[in-house]
């Protein structure tokens, strides 16, 4: 028996019970389309590995975390003591970062695309939420190293869930497993970081997944416009296959320069009776909310600005969730164009408020 | 649809030229490939084997001192960590001193002594060794225990490899 009549006996072997050779003709006839904005099509891609790489360095972070009281020790243990942790850490912090901001990305651009409408609705819900739960991963995980920047991040944050009226204050503390933030905090927000999170991200991700398989790839009205005949398409064995590899192998080369040569750095042991570091500001995407709620408190002082800013920003996110059933029709219309400005808007005041924020730590 | 159907027109039209080319390419990317299995293996490994470097560091020891193990009663026993693996020191009634390894060769379980038997025994499988040469007496275990040197002093007992 040569090499290849055994390598085709044990695949026909396989292929009769899990119908490989179907797969393999599905994965031939599939396209995506060509057009002009086609770049855009790749950031779900890039979230998706970026996830992966998540997944990967965090069982590796896991092996010597401590939650609890040892949380801080065991993480400069991970940074100092055990070969390449540092870069093991960092790699982590940096792709979490790099994931929510390709996670914007693909947003957007599914936003300006339209690629929100019939039939894909429940893509661009199911997005929605796999956005919530990655800046639910981001929040969590940054207490777990317990340092004074961690410490006081989470104490902020929590504020904000105790601004919801009568049962604000009892959800706080639920999550903070006490009146305020404790080696208890760190204990649940681990759980919560890496089983709880998991557990609802992952089907969710089959589900966005298997819903981009099921009606394929969007396309922009300018390309819908054109007559089906004048429409471009590549086969995604192996073209686009090749490329979405191409940018999963960029994103990762950018991973490892970001990690090794700008390492995370990890700050001092919290201190409970230690005040508030000059300089302290929220990460990069929770900038903007912070920095609107700043701006609206200045306007409208002491707790009235502070519930009218959570509520106008409740209401802007449910409008943005609900767009799919505002901006139904096919055709460029008035509404088309509302939901587009209010895209635009969304955007601008996005950078400016960021912007903003940056401008202003003192 | 039409872009991969001309890719391999090419190859077909070129063949000579177009397989040198393609075998040059698989061989350059599968170095490629193999460069960053070794690039991200080699922190991973390095990562999950500190414990165990850590430990190879422990091994190195040549030698402890127990303070104050010389006031241990005759007729008892002091386990103690030789490096990164048990060892026990046992005062003999007839007051000499044996320090030996106290991980079984059979499997690797720590014994015990005891004294009104006379012998060391591992509860895992039964094995037996004299509490004073360290040598294997029944049971499974292939070896004896190996012995360490002991020396009594005014402030402690100091164990050495032999």
């Amino acid at each position: 028996m040569t090499t290849r009549t055994m390598t085709n006996t044990i695949y026909g072997w396989v292929d009769d019970r899990l119908g490989l050779s179907e797969i393999a003709a599905f994965a031939r006839k599939k396209t995506v389309p060509a057009h002009a904005y086609s770049f855009w099509y790749y950031w779900g891609g890039i979230s998706l590995f970026l996830f992966l790489v998540q997944c990967f360095t965090g069982v590796l972070l896991l092996v010597y975390y401590r939650p609890g009281a040892d949380a801080y020790e065991s993480v400069r243990q991970i940074t100092f003591v055990m070969h390449f942790g540092w870069l093991i850490r960092s790699a982590h912090s940096w792709s979490a970062n790099l994931m929510i901001f390709a996670i914007m990305v693909h947003m957007f651009s599914v936003f300006f695309m339209k690629a929100y409408r019939k039939p894909r609705e429940f893509g661009w819900f199911s997005g929605m939420a796999l956005l919530a739960l990655a800046t639910l991963f981001g929040f969590s995980g940054y207490l777990l190293p317990m340092d004074e920047l961690s410490y006081f991040a989470t104490k902020v944050g929590l504020q904000i869930p105790a601004t919801v009226p009568w049962v604000g204050a009892a959800i706080a503390s639920m999550l903070r497993g006490g009146p305020d933030v404790s080696e208890f905090t760190v204990q649940r927000f681990f759980a919560l970081h890496v089983v709880v999170l998991p557990a609802i991200f992952v089907p969710l991700l089959a589900f966005h997944l298997w819903l981009v398989q099921k009606h394929g790839n969007a396309l922009p009205p300018s390309e819908e416009a054109r007559h089906p005949s004048d429409r471009k398409s590549i086969p995604f064995m192996p073209a686009f296959l090749r490329k979405d590899l191409a940018m999963w192998l960029i994103s990762l080369n950018l991973l490892a320069l970001l990690a090794s040569v700008f390492p995370w750095s990890l700050g001092k042991q919290y201190d409970a009776l230690s005040p508030a570091p000059l300089g302290i500001h929220p990460e990069w995407y929770f900038m903007s909310p912070f920095e609107m709620l700043k701006l609206l408190g200045n306007w409208l002082p002491g707790a009235s600005g502070e519930i009218a800013g959570l509520l106008l920003f409740t209401a802007g996110i449910v409008l943005w969730i609900l767009i799919p059933f505002y901006d139904v029709r096919r055709e460029t219309g008035r509404r088309a164009r509302a939901a587009h400005y209010f895209g635009l808007v969304s955007v601008i005041l996005l950078l400016a408020t960021t912007a903003i924020g940056y401008w202003t730590i003192r | 649809m039409s872009g991969h159907i001309v890719l391999e027109d090419i190859s077909l039209n070129v063949p000579k030229e177009g397989v040198a080319t393609r075998r040059g390419f698989l061989v350059a990317a599968g170095a490629a490939g193999l460069c960053y299995v070794a690039a991200l293996g080699y922190p991973v490994y390095r990562y999950l084997a500190s414990p165990a470097e850590m430990a190879a560091g422990a091994a190195a020891v040549t030698e402890v001192t127990l303070k104050d193990a010389q006031k241990l009663p005759a007729g008892s026993v002091l386990m103690f960590k030789f490096g990164p693996s048990p060892a026990m020191l046992i005062h003999h009634l007839n007051n000499t001193w044996v320090a030996l390894t106290a991980v079984c060769t059979h499997l690797g379980c720590t014994v015990q002594y005891e004294p009104e038997a006379n012998r060391i025994h591992c509860a895992c499988h039964g094995g037996v060794y004299d509490p004073r040469t360290g040598a294997n007496i029944s049971g499974p275990p292939p070896r004896p225990l190996r012995l360490f040197k002991v020396a009594v002093g005014d402030a402690g007992v100091e164990v050495s490899r032999a």
